[in-house]
């Protein structure tokens, strides 16, 4: 029964004539969701991301301790049966906290997604759309932003707006938006030009409304790429930060942190190191690999080879 | 092109000299007003501190004409604008204010641990550079071969690791379990204060005296942190590299010349990589200002006494003063190293002239 439904979706999908623009469009995204799960680092970059969800979800299943429960006469046990990586210097299970790590991991992610796409977006299409004295001012910012090295930016911004994962991660969307807003003002310049924005006009559409309609469609490919490398960058400017300090303040888990309180406690538990840094690493390199394969999929003069 | 309408009969050599005048002219005034950018958010994140200022400068016990009067005196009632120009003004007089912590001006602090973050970037930079421009020139000659594949994983894990965490790696197996490498710091004890240089880069102080025992010392000492960062750099130098590689090699002059019976190793050094030299020291120059950034956190694990651990100490302490100090210095010198790239690149490449 289910197969034959996901087998109909798939001919209907995969089905050239269109009879609806809706069926062209969800055509093409399918087309390329095909083609990057090809691609086996891909494939294995969105299990990775699929994982992390999943883990995120059903933390309270997987985990077998209370991830904030104290039990100081645990403190820093090596791993065992009952506690699989060991506790920390409060008897906390590490286990159980790096799997509810991986919630903060994906609050970050959509914390910055929700932050750097919208202001990335309306900055750079802004700029590129409207061009003249504005462009000048606001790419002048842009590069402002852009001289200045990201992880010292968000640590001063942190400093000043409070110390707190939130906040943390306000000031790294803050430093990361100008990136994006450069990319789609150049990709902005380039579709303004187009017929279709000219007719858009000539029938007395609005700024916001074309930039809505029209620019943005065809100014998202870049974006998403985009945010995708972002969601590694985020991941591990929190791990920066946590450790540095300003990030998740406890007794929330997050792997930063969790980083930070094993480097504080290297030399008795020394092993305590490993769990969080593979899971931020393998979890970078996930977002990273679906970007870069992404990126290829995406782009028109890599196609036909 | 309106220089050139507008003096129509000035000779050519004059035009073109007006003409690079107005576009030098034209890259400081970009300089300057990215500057002022900078300033104006240092200024803006030092008054958005929660914190009272006040209070951090005479501590919570003191009484209400104690605070009026420092108010005042930190021009805390004066306009913002007024305020901004006095900003303006100590930072032209590389017055950053005191630190609470050390007690001394921000600026000379600055100018004591700025060489040590100077000479780790720096060494960075070389490491990564010299690893990484072959590597990603080289993955681009053989694309799809698995020297392509292996720089590709190489700059993957470079781009996904977090240095700091790689950092305490290094100092677990390599210092602790092996002893092959030194511990913290830039030098053991018993060398310490010995090589007093010019420079105050230890290693090069150490060769000008002639110190080679002190010289080995400090380079040990050096190792790792910049061969960790000098990854991080490589990861994103061959990345770059080979993909200006590739779009040189799809180029006509390309296939001329492999026509004309050239050899591979003539067509990649002699021809294309002459074009991307310039592009290659633009992206040399924004590792450098990416390594500034680095630093911050593997002086930390290292307990490298540079900038980087200034700035991290100084947060921990909520030295505001100190901060700033450290975050303008690092944006000024990200800046001057662009405006670096940009005038080199201006005297390297012909179709800029």
């Amino acid at each position: 029964m289910a197969t034959r439904y996901f087998n109909d979706l798939h001919n209907w999908l995969i089905n050239e004539e269109f009879s609806s623009t809706r069926q062209a469009r969800l055509h093409k995204a399918y087309v390329l969701w095909l083609n990057l799960i090809a691609n086996p680092l891909a494939f294995a970059g969105f299990v990775v991301v699929l994982m992390l969800v999943l883990i995120a979800t059903f933390a309270p299943l997987l985990a077998n301790h209370d991830p904030i429960l104290q039990d100081l006469t645990m403190a820093l046990k090596p791993p065992s049966s009952a506690n699989w990586f060991g506790t920390d210097e409060f008897g906390r299970d590490v286990y159980s906290r790096l799997v509810y790590g991986a919630r903060t991991t994906l609050y970050i992610s959509i914390l910055v997604t929700v932050i750097v796409a919208p202001i990335g977006f309306a900055i750079g299409a802004t700029a590129g759309y409207l061009g003249g004295w504005v462009d000048t001012v606001i790419s002048r910012v842009i590069d402002s932003f852009l001289s200045f090295p990201a992880i010292v930016l968000a640590i001063a911004v942190t400093g000043a707006l409070g110390i707190g994962i939130t906040n943390g991660m306000i000031s790294v969307g803050i430093v990361f938006s100008p990136q994006l807003a450069r990319l789609v003002r150049a990709r902005t310049l380039v579709v303004r030009n187009e017929l279709y924005v000219d007719a858009a006009r000539c029938f007395g559409g609005s700024t916001p409304r074309i930039l809505w309609r029209h620019v943005l469609p065809n100014a998202i490919q870049p974006v998403i790429v985009q945010v995708t490398l972002l969601l590694a960058a985020a991941l591990l400017a929190e791990a920066s930060l946590s450790f540095l300090g300003l990030g998740i303040q406890p007794p929330d888990p997050s792997w930063g942190a969790m980083l930070a309180r094993a480097y504080q406690n290297m030399e008795i538990a020394p092993e305590q190191m490993y769990p969080p840094g593979l899971a931020i690493l393998f979890t970078a390199l996930a977002f990273n690999t679906l970007g870069e394969s992404l990126r290829v999929a995406l782009d028109p003069t890599m196609k036909r080879n | 092109m309106s220089i050139s309408q507008t003096s129509g009969n000035a000779p050519a050599g004059a035009r073109a000299a007006l003409g690079a005048l107005r576009k030098v002219t034209a890259s400081f005034a970009v300089i300057l007003t990215t500057l002022l950018g900078l300033l104006v958010i240092t200024f803006v994140v030092g008054r958005m501190v929660p914190a009272d200022p006040v209070i951090a400068v005479i501590g919570d016990q003191a009484d209400h004409e104690t605070y009026e009067r420092v108010y005042k005196e930190m021009g805390l009632d004066q306009p913002l604008y007024v305020q901004f120009a006095t900003y303006l003004g100590n930072v032209a007089h590389l017055d950053f204010g005191q630190s609470h912590v050390t007690k001394n001006p921000v600026a000379s602090d600055l100018a004591r641990v700025f060489p040590a973050t100077l000479e780790l970037a720096t060494l960075a930079t070389i490491i990564g550079a010299g690893f990484g421009i072959p590597l990603g020139i080289i993955s681009a000659v053989r694309k799809g071969t698995w020297v392509d594949h292996l720089a590709r994983v190489v700059g993957l894990l470079g781009h996904s690791t977090p240095i700091f965490w790689l950092g305490t790696i290094v100092i677990l197996v390599f210092y602790a379990k092996f002893g092959l490498i030194p511990g913290s710091g830039r030098l053991d004890v018993y060398n310490e204060g010995l090589v007093e240089g010019p420079t105050n880069s230890i290693l090069v102080d150490a060769i000008l005296a002639g110190e080679w025992e002190v010289f080995r010392d400090a380079l040990l000492h050096v190792a790792a942190p910049a061969l960790i960062l000098g990854y991080a750099a490589m990861a994103y130098l061959s990345r770059m590299s080979r993909s200006f590689m590739l779009e040189q090699l799809r180029q006509e002059y390309v296939l001329t010349a492999k026509a004309k019976g050239l050899g591979q190793r003539a067509i990649v050094w002699r021809h294309a990589f002459r074009n991307i030299r310039v592009q290659l020291l633009t992206i040399v120059a924004l590792a450098y200002c990416g390594l500034l950034d680095g630093t911050v956190l593997i002086e930390t694990v290292f307990a490298w006494p540079g900038l980087g651990q200034y700035l991290t100490s100084a947060l921990f302490f909520a030295d505001m003063n100190a901060v700033l100090g450290s975050v303008l210095l690092i944006g000024i010198i990200s800046i001057a190293i662009n405006l670096l790239s940009d005038l080199t690149y201006r005297f390297l490449d012909p179709r800029t002239r």
